[in-house]
């Protein structure tokens, strides 16, 4: 999955969001001296090679009331990881699932991030997730984040 | 960015109708609004007017593409640290200086502090893990992505 130049710097002048106006590919075309078909057709492919996962609306789930969000974590066997990482990821309250490699002293290996509006309905969402990974999960935990130390988005620059 | 919830009357039904639908997916279109506007039986202008109101409001963090941060370059890496609480504002002030990290929060387990550090390159994740060790005496656990997951999360509006 590569991108070349030109695909890069429409992901800068895309990367922070559209603008909110009629002719919103109109204006990024302009700004990067393309013609629109071009921008358009550019875009589409990006989105078909999955350099563009999708192009939408990220409502703040904060505002609406999804406050509480725990890291759940589970120790999923190996030969099952794979099948069933994927049942949990496509579950509407995961807003990530990722298999990662253990460690000494932490036998996870299935991450999801769990929202929802209190810790009690994150807790009924994670008993879900339990009820779904059935025997092939042996341990499991969550971590409620108490505090953020620290948030950059990540940006990438127009040239190179 | 807005972390509290908005007041239950600050959104309409219209509203929750353009979160609901906007977040499955936006069109690439000379008119893309007009296209969605459209879909939702509203007028283009209405719908980029109400769009606009969401954004101020707070309801919306982002609208437009969003990346494959891999397929973009770069490497990327969830680490993980053990850190009493005694030494906790030390800790953090020293990672938090590193501009690998793009995200750091605190949570609630033995390991205590979770970070995702970005570089451009594998090497970059290890010199920057490494130079925390170095810097803080302390182990950084590292957790790369093995295998990611289609998502099917929805913000119900």
């Amino acid at each position: 999955m590569t991108i070349d130049a030109i695909d890069r710097r429409i992901i800068a002048a895309t990367q922070a969001g559209l603008p909110v106006t009629a002719e919103p590919y109109v204006e990024i075309a302009g700004q990067l001296g393309l013609d629109v078909e071009v921008l358009m057709a550019r875009m589409r492919a990006m989105q078909e090679r999955g350099v563009i996962r999708r192009i939408a609306l990220a409502p703040n789930h904060y505002a609406l009331g999804m406050t509480a969000n725990g890291m759940s974590v589970w120790d999923v066997q190996d030969d099952r990881a794979t099948e069933l990482g994927a049942q949990v990821g496509a579950l509407d309250f995961v807003s990530h699932c990722y298999l990662r490699p253990r460690a000494e002293g932490w036998p996870y290996n299935l991450f999801a991030m769990v929202h929802g509006s209190s810790r009690d309905e994150v807790e009924a969402k994670r008993a879900v997730i339990s009820d779904l990974l059935g025997p092939a999960c042996r341990a499991k935990d969550i971590l409620y984040s108490t505090r953020i130390l620290k948030k950059t988005g990540l940006r990438i620059r127009g040239e190179g | 960015m807005r972390r509290a919830p908005l007041p239950p009357d600050a959104l309409d039904a219209v509203d929750r109708k353009i979160l609901n639908a906007l977040q499955d997916g936006f069109p690439i279109a000379p008119h893309p609004f007009a296209v969605a506007a459209e879909q939702l039986g509203l007028e283009e202008k209405d719908l980029i007017a109400r769009i606009r109101h969401l954004r101020e409001l707070g309801a919306i963090t982002r609208f437009g593409p969003f990346f494959d941060a891999a397929a973009m370059g770069g490497a990327f890496c969830l680490c993980a640290m053990e850190v009493p609480e005694a030494e906790f504002e030390r800790v953090m002030t020293l990672v938090n200086a590193h501009p690998e990290v793009a995200h750091n929060y605190e949570r609630t387990h033995r390991l205590n502090m979770w970070f995702v550090l970005a570089a451009e390159t594998l090497e970059g994740i290890t010199q920057s893990a490494d130079a925390i060790e170095r810097e803080t005496g302390m182990c950084v656990h590292r957790f790369p992505k093995l295998e990611e997951f289609f998502i099917g999360f929805r913000v119900p509006a």
